[in-house]
C-alpha cells in the first residue's frame, strides 16, 4: 500500500477502510493477513477445484430444491415429454422431469449440478493424490489429512444420496444394491435395512430421508469441515516444494492480495465457466431415457456415478461365496466387497500418516514437500492403491467395456479378478524401482554434474564426457533431500540381562522402518556436492570450442569442402567464459 | 341318485374325477384361448424350389441337407419365414466366422433370394411368418405404454435406451438404434441368438407395435441435454469428466501456476 493518499481511488479506499475499522477493528487483522504469502505450484490448485465445484453444487442445488418434490407418492405423468405421458411414477421422478422439461433453465442447472458433483469428488481425489505423494500429510498436518479423509467420505455420501433422488431406473437400482449391502451385515443386516428404508423395499420413506441427508445434513457437515480444513491451512501455512531459498521455516510465494487472490479468483471463474459450458452442452444422467423406477425393471449397463464405480466393481468381481453359521447366512459375496474392502481402504487412508511416522520414526516437522522419488515405499504404496482402485473401477463398468470392445464378459471378469491380486504388488515394485533409479540419477547429478552428452578428446588422447554443473534451481531442488536412518534393531535384553519388555513391538518397528528406508540412496554430504559441482565446472572448462558453423572463419572451396583460415583461436577457457 | 351315492367311495371315482377335471380345464382353455396355429406363408412352388437351391448352396453345410440340423447348426424345421428373413437380411447368416454369436453385417443375398429361402424354410413346417404391413403399422400405438413394456421386457439386455449390452461368454444384445420395425418384429417372434421368443400370445401384436413405436421414438428423439455421450449413463459420463473436463482444469491450473517471467 502506498503511503501517499493522493490518488482518488486510494482516498476512497482509505476512508472506507477507516469507517469499517472504527466499527470492527479489522485493519490490524486484514493488514496482517492480506499480505500472507502462498507458495505457487499448479498442483496446489487442485484442492481449489474441489472448493469451487462445491460452490457451484451449492448454488445449483439451492435452485433445484425450489422445484424438486421429495415424495414417493405415485402420480400419472402428464408433462411435455411424450414417451412417458400417462406412465405411473413417483412425484420425485415427475418433479425431476419437470425440472428438466418445464422449468426454464432447469435442465441446464440440473446438469451443472450433476457435473459439478462429479467434478467435486474427482477434484478431492486428485488433491488427495497430490497431498499423499508429496508427503504433505506429515507432521504437523496429520489432522488436516484426517479432515480430508472425512470430507472424501462425505463427498461420496453426498454424491450417492443425490444420485438416488430423481428416482429413475438407475437411482432405484442403486438403492436396491444399498439395501443388499445393508442386509449383508451379519446379525443386524435385515433390521438395518428395514430401519433405513422404513420397511420393505422400496417403501415410501427412503426418498424423503435421503433428501434430508442430501440437502441439509451432509452439506452442512461438509461446509463445517471445509472451514476447518482451510483454517488449518491458514494457521499452519501451506507447504511448498523445495527450491532456491525455500526452507522448512519460510514460505516463498506471492502475497494473498493482490496476486494470489487474482489467481484464485480467476481460477474460480474458469472452473465455474467450464462447468456451465458442459452443463449446457453435454448430457449427464438423462433420467427421461431411463424411465421411472419400479422394482421389477432393470436396465443393462446400469452403473453408479464414477466415484461409487469401484464399490460396484468390487461387488461384480467378488466370487459368490456364502456360508451359514449357526443359522445365520453370511453373504461373503456382498459383505467383503462392499463393507470390508471399503472399510479397510478408508481406515488405511485415515491412519496412513500415523503409521508411516511410527514406522519410520520420523518426528520432525515438515513444511517442505518431499519429491515422490525420495519416498519410494510411500510412492509405491500409493501407486499400488491406485492400481487396486483402478481395477475395481474397471470392474464397475465391465459390462459396458465388454460390449464396447467385443470382449467376453467372463474373460474380462476373470482377468480383473486375477489382476486385482497380482497387479498392485507389481505396481509397487516397479514404482519403487523407478523411484530408486531417479534417486540414483539425482545423486549422480549432485556428485558429478549432469552429462552434457558431449565427448571431449584431451591433448594426450584421453576421451572424457563433459559434465556440467547443475543450475542453482535444480541444485536446490535435488539437494533438499532428507535422509532418515533405519531404526536400530532392538536388543532382547540389555547388558545387565534385563529383558526388553517392548522387544516384539520394537522388532516389528525395526522391520517396518527397514522396509521403508533400507533401499534409500543417501544424499551426498554438502562437501561432496560442492566438490562434485566444482569438478563438473572444471570439466566443462576443458571443453573444446563449439562454434556455430557460421561463426567459423572459413571459406567454402567447392565439393562441400571448407578451408579454415589459419590464425590464433581462443583458448577453451576464454570461449567458456565468453559463452557465460 | 341312489346309484351314484352308493358308489361314491369306489376307488375309481377319484380317477374319474381327475380325468373329468383335467378335461374340463383343457377344453375350457382351448375354448377361451385363441392360439393361432403357426402360419406358414406358403410361397409359390418356384419360389420354394429356388429357395431350396439357395439353401443347399449356402446353408446346408451347417444346417443339414434337409434343414434337420447338424453338429454345427440347429434344425431349421419350424423356425418359420420370420427367422430366415431376420437372420439373412441383416447379414447374420450365413455366419462370417464361428464365434460367440452371429454379428450383423452387409447381407449377402438380395431381397428376392431372402424371400425364396424364407418360403423354402416355411414350406418345411409351419412357423412364425414374415409380418404383414398391417402387423408393422405402429402409427396408432401408445409410445409411453411401449416404453413401459420395453423397460420390463427388453431393457435388461438391450439397455433402457436400446443401446445394447453385454451377455455372458462374449454374447451380446445388439444396439437397436439401426433396427427397422420389421427386424424388431421378427426378432420378437423368432427369438434369434440368446433372445427369448415373444410370441403373439405372450406379447400381442398391439404391444409389439407399442414397443416398436417406443424404439422408433428413441431412434428419432433429439438429446435435450446436448451431446448424448452414447446414452449409456455414468461410464461415458465419468470418462468424459475425467479426460476432457479434468484435462481442461489441469491445463488451466498449470497455466495460472506458471511464474510470471
Amino acid at each position: 500500500m502506498s503511503t501517499t493518499m493522493d490518488h482518488p481511488v486510494e482516498q476512497v479506499g482509505g476512508v472506507t477502510a477507516k469507517y469499517v475499522d472504527e466499527r470492527l477493528g479489522s485493519n490490524k487483522f486484514l493488514g496482517r493477513n492480506l499480505g500472507k504469502v502462498f507458495p505457487d505450484h499448479w498442483s496446489f490448485m487442485l484442492g481449489e477445484i474441489a472448493l469451487y465445484s462445491f460452490i457451484v453444487v451449492l448454488l445449483t442445488g439451492t435452485f433445484l430444491t425450489l422445484f424438486y418434490n421429495p415424495s414417493m407418492v405415485e402420480v400419472v405423468y402428464n408433462g411435455s415429454y411424450v414417451p412417458l405421458k400417462g406412465v405411473q411414477m413417483s412425484e420425485a421422478y415427475a418433479s425431476s422431469l419437470d425440472i428438466s422439461f418445464e422449468v426454464r433453465g432447469g435442465l441446464l442447472i440440473r446438469q451443472m449440478h450433476h457435473w459439478s458433483a462429479l467434478i467435486f469428488v474427482a477434484a478431492i481425489a486428485v488433491h488427495m493424490f497430490r497431498v499423499f505423494f508429496t508427503g504433505a500429510f506429515r507432521k504437523p498436518r496429520e489432522f488436516n489429512w484426517l479432515v480430508g479423509v472425512g470430507l472424501t467420505a462425505l463427498a461420496l455420501g453426498a454424491g450417492f444420496t443425490g444420485y438416488s433422488l430423481p428416482d429413475d431406473l438407475l437411482s432405484g437400482t442403486g438403492l436396491q444394491i444399498i439395501r443388499g449391502i445393508l442386509q449383508s451385515i451379519p446379525l443386524i443386516g435385515t433390521w438395518a435395512a428395514f430401519l433405513v428404508f422404513g420397511g420393505e423395499f422400496p417403501g415410501t420413506e427412503i426418498i424423503p430421508r435421503l433428501y434430508a441427508a442430501h440437502i441439509l445434513l451432509i452439506p452442512g457437515i461438509i461446509l463445517a469441515l471445509i472451514t476447518v480444513h482451510l483454517m488449518m491451512v491458514w494457521t499452519q501455512k501451506h507447504t511448498q516444494f523445495p527450491g532456491p531459498g525455500r526452507t522448512n521455516t519460510n514460505v516463498v510465494g506471492y502475497p494473498l492480495l493482490p496476486v494470489y487472490m487474482a489467481k484464485a479468483g480467476g481460477f474460480f471463474f474458469i472452473v465455474f465457466g467450464i462447468i456451465a459450458l458442459i452443463g449446457g452442452l453435454v448430457t449427464v444422467n438423462p433420467i427421461w431415457i431411463f424411465g421411472p423406477y419400479t422394482p421389477d425393471q432393470v436396465s443393462a449397463g446400469t452403473q453408479p456415478d464414477w466415484y461409487i464405480g469401484w464399490l460396484d466393481g468390487a461387488l461384480r468381481l467378488m466370487p459368490n461365496w456364502e456360508s451359514v453359521i449357526a443359522g445365520f447366512t453370511i453373504s461373503w459375496n456382498v459383505l467383503i466387497p462392499s463393507v470390508i474392502i471399503p472399510g479397510i481402504l478408508f481406515t488405511g487412508l485415515a491412519l496412513y500418516p500415523f503409521l508411516e511416522a511410527w514406522a519410520t520414526g520420523d518426528k520432525r516437522e515438515h513444511n517442505l514437500l518431499e519429491r515422490p522419488r525420495n519416498a519410494p515405499v510411500r510412492t509405491g504404496i500409493g501407486v499400488a492403491a491406485i492400481v487396486f482402485y483402478g481395477i475395481l473401477w474397471i470392474g464397475g463398468g465391465n459390462d459396458v467395456i465388454a460390449a464396447a470392445f467385443d470382449l467376453s464378459f467372463n474373460v474380462l471378469a476373470w482377468s480383473l479378478r486375477i489382476g486385482l491380486i497380482v497387479l498392485p504388488p507389481i505396481a509397487f515394485l516397479v514404482t519403487k524401482r523407478i523411484c530408486l533409479g531417479l534417486q540414483r540419477k539425482d545423486r549422480e547429478k549432485l556428485v558429478h554434474g549432469y552429462e552434457s552428452g558431449r565427448v571431449l578428446r584431451l591433448p594426450h588422447g584421453e576421451f572424457i564426457e563433459v559434465h556440467q554443473p547443475l543450475n542453482y534451481k535444480e541444485l536446490a531442488i535435488i539437494s533438499a533431500k532428507e535422509d532418515l536412518p533405519v531404526l536400530p534393531a532392538p536388543v532382547k535384553s540389555d547388558a545387565d540381562g534385563v529383558r526388553n519388555p517392548n522387544y516384539r513391538v520394537d522388532q516389528l518397528r525395526h522391520k517396518l522402518s527397514s522396509f521403508f528406508l533400507r533401499d534409500n540412496i543417501e544424499r551426498p554430504t554438502d562437501a561432496e556436492i560442492e566438490a562434485g559441482q566444482a569438478h563438473a565446472a572444471h570439466s566443462a572448462g576443458l571443453e573444446a570450442p563449439l562454434h556455430e558453423y557460421e561463426e567459423l572463419d572459413q571459406d567454402p572451396v567447392g565439393h562441400g569442402g571448407v578451408l579454415h583460415h589459419p590464425g590464433m583461436p581462443m583458448t577453451n577457457q576464454e570461449q567458456v567464459d565468453q559463452r557465460q | 341318485m341312489k346309484f351314484l351315492t352308493a358308489r361314491r367311495r369306489n376307488p375309481f371315482v377319484a380317477v374319474l374325477l381327475l380325468v373329468a377335471a383335467l378335461g374340463a380345464v383343457g377344453f375350457t382353455f382351448s375354448a377361451v384361448s385363441n392360439i393361432e396355429p403357426a402360419q406358414a406363408s406358403l410361397g409359390s412352388q418356384t419360389q420354394v424350389e429356388d429357395g431350396k437351391k439357395l439353401y443347399l448352396e449356402g446353408c446346408s453345410s451347417c444346417h443339414g441337407l434337409d434343414a434337420q440340423g447338424a453338429m454345427s447348426g440347429p434344425s431349421l424345421i419350424g423356425v418359420g419365414a420370420a427367422a430366415v428373413h431376420f437372420q439373412v437380411s441383416t447379414g447374420r447368416m450365413p455366419l462370417a466366422a464361428p464365434g460367440a454369436q452371429a454379428t450383423a453385417k452387409e447381407p449377402i443375398y438380395d431381397v428376392e433370394e431372402v424371400a425364396a429361402m424364407s418360403a423354402y424354410i416355411a414350406s418345411l413346417a409351419p412357423g412364425p411368418a414374415i409380418p404383414t404391413a398391417e402387423d408393422l403399422d405402429y402409427s396408432d400405438a401408445d409410445i409411453a405404454e411401449g416404453g413401459v413394456l420395453f423397460r420390463i421386457n427388453c431393457a435388461q439386455c438391450h439397455q433402457a435406451a436400446g443401446q445394447g449390452g453385454a451377455l455372458t461368454q462374449g454374447k451380446y444384445a445388439p444396439n437397436l438404434m439401426q433396427a427397422t420395425p420389421q427386424e424388431i418384429y421378427e426378432a420378437m417372434v423368432s427369438g434369434p441368438q440368446s433372445m427369448p421368443v415373444f410370441s403373439n400370445e405372450t406379447l400381442p401384436i398391439k404391444d409389439k407395435q407399442a414397443v416398436t413405436a417406443y424404439i422408433m421414438a428413441l431412434q428419432e428423439s433429439p438429446n435435450p441435454g446436448g451431446l448424448s455421450l452414447g446414452r449409456i449413463g455414468p461410464v461415458t459420463e465419468g470418462l468424459f469428466m475425467w479426460v476432457a473436463v479434468f484435462g481442461a482444469f489441469i491445463g488451466a491450473a498449470v497455466w495460472i501456476g506458471i511464474k510470471a517471467r
